[in-house]
């Protein structure tokens, strides 16, 4: 006789509306105004997490329209011009989508250097947009500054991928 | 006809692809969105900010509660630990500060006189609100602050903002009991400044660092490190002669700012409600004689009548006349 088998639902609130609502969460929570010793909270953005590790995960219709959510209450949170951190994460979604064959399956540090290119790959677009908009382009000191938490945040990203990856078996 | 039954009944739609269509419709979204925001009061969709600003802002005020008390609890002890070399320094202070009291008195006093002299119509004095910051964003694309203070209040978008140590930044936007202000190192933020030894004129430029930049210094040698930079007042965004900070040289060898605002942490602010002082009074006031002053002068007496035609005539004849007739 079969012993029973408990099956896991992994549906789009395990792995998107979930982690979304902690990223909006840890984004306010990293912008309250602490100052300890002239130094103050790391504001990374939380938000390339996901668009890292979503496609990798799978390709998903719902992904990306919360990516592009996440990313004006980002703009309206930090008081942004409204659609720079959408179109960013949506740039960086979709170069992982496009690459997706090529990065399943790989070791850490491949994937760590692949979430590094495309940190990169969005700073510089975010970077070349704000200079537009604003007239005026920021410091690479400051934009440095936040790249480095940015990065620190891949553990969280192949956290996601190692726990959903394998979720659904249409998608191995 | 069911579309199950028809001719598409065996067509299947990787789900990339639709994923891809999704990417590219938000993607265009994003862009007209850019498009159209212009991060200022004109922009269509800043009752939406000010929406979202509303519901967080109570939000990030629960977490800057506590980091408040503790603040508060923090300096509590180390009150008690330091007092004895708080208090020399104190001392010190107030030693070196008294000849300046004094001073401060007597120039208030001749420049009062100097005002009603020359018919001067000051600024009135401005009304200011006290407010506490309850969120803060960093980036080098953002730097901007939510304090706890409204629309409810009086505070309105340009209002500028201090501490006590100096100009913190403008008010952006406003719902009724939460602001968002735009501090003077934003990209967005500019700012017109002068030098206080030398009044030269210089637009205060943030580019996300800790130090704005000053751009188109207005005079060859009229800057130099060490230089007070105060708020000119041009253009009537805020008033004459707020402190800002000292003029420093930047590693890329720009003009920067070492702001006042640092010398603390921003938690306690205060708004200016200021206005441009030609906003403030009547047009006829405007239009009144600029040397009010003359209607209390006495009239000449015959001595100072002649005094005065005697210097005239000398002033006369000892100017050279003009080669080839007259002016």
């Amino acid at each position: 006789m079969r012993r029973p088998v408990a099956v896991r639902v992994v549906g789009p609130m395990q792995w998107i509306v979930y982690p979304a609502l902690i990223a909006v969460a840890a984004t306010i929570v990293l912008q309250t105004p602490v100052e300890l010793f002239g130094l103050q909270l790391p504001e990374p953005v939380i938000p390339m997490v996901l668009a890292f590790a979503w496609p990798l995960i799978r390709p998903s219709v719902l992904a990306p329209l919360v990516l592009a959510a996440l990313g004006l209450l980002l703009d309206v949170l930090t008081w942004g011009p409204l659609g720079l951190w959408g179109l960013t994460f949506l740039v960086i979604y979709s170069v992982v989508l496009i690459s997706r064959s090529f990065l399943a399956g790989q070791d850490t540090a491949v994937l760590f250097v692949w979430y590094a290119a495309c940190c990169a790959l969005a700073f510089v677009l975010a970077y070349v947009v704000m200079a537009i908009v604003a007239g005026t382009p920021a410091s690479l000191i400051a934009v440095f500054l936040q790249v480095l938490p940015t990065l620190l945040l891949f553990p969280f990203a192949h956290r996601l991928i190692e726990r959903f990856e394998d979720g659904d078996v249409r998608f191995r | 006809m069911a579309f199950r039954d028809g001719p598409f009944e065996n067509i299947k739609v990787p789900l990339v692809w639709t994923a891809a269509v999704t990417v590219v419709v938000a993607a265009v979204g994003c862009v007209l969105l850019l498009l159209s925001d212009a991060r200022a009061q004109t922009s269509p969709y800043q009752p939406v900010r000010a929406g979202v600003e509303t519901v967080v802002g109570p939000v990030g005020g629960v977490f800057a509660a506590p980091v408040r008390w503790f603040g508060h609890a923090s300096d509590y002890v180390g009150g008690y630990f330091f007092a004895v070399s708080e208090n020399r320094r104190l001392k010190r202070e107030l030693a070196e500060l008294q000849p300046w009291r004094d001073q401060a008195i007597a120039l208030k006093n001749v420049n009062a006189r100097y005002e009603a002299m020359l018919g001067i119509r000051s600024e009135p004095p401005v009304a200011m609100r006290t407010a506490r910051s309850i969120s803060d964003t960093r980036g080098p694309f953002s730097n901007a602050r939510l304090i706890d203070v409204g629309a409810a209040r009086g505070v309105k978008v340009g209002n500028p903002v201090i501490n006590e140590h100096g100009l913190v930044g403008r008010v952006v936007g406003t719902s009724s009991n939460v602001s968002r202000i735009l501090l003077l190192t934003d990209v967005a933020s500019k700012t017109p400044v002068l030098v206080d030894r030398t009044d030269a004129r210089a637009l205060l430029a943030g580019d996300g660092s800790g130090n704005p930049r000053l751009e188109f210094v207005r005079g060859v040698g009229s800057i130099q490190a060490g230089d007070r930079i105060l708020s000119s007042g041009d253009g009537g965004g805020f008033p004459r002669g707020v402190p800002i900070g000292v003029a420093a040289r930047g590693i890329d060898g720009s003009w920067r700012v070492k702001l006042f605002s640092d010398r603390g942490a921003i938690d306690y602010v205060r708004v200016m409600l200021f206005e441009d002082f030609g906003q403030l009074i009547d047009a006829d006031d405007l239009n009144a004689p600029p040397l009010a002053a003359l209607d209390t002068l006495s009239d000449a007496t015959p001595a100072q009548t002649a005094a005065i035609t005697d210097s005239a005539a000398r002033r006369a004849a000892a100017r050279p006349s003009a080669p080839g007739g007259s002016e």
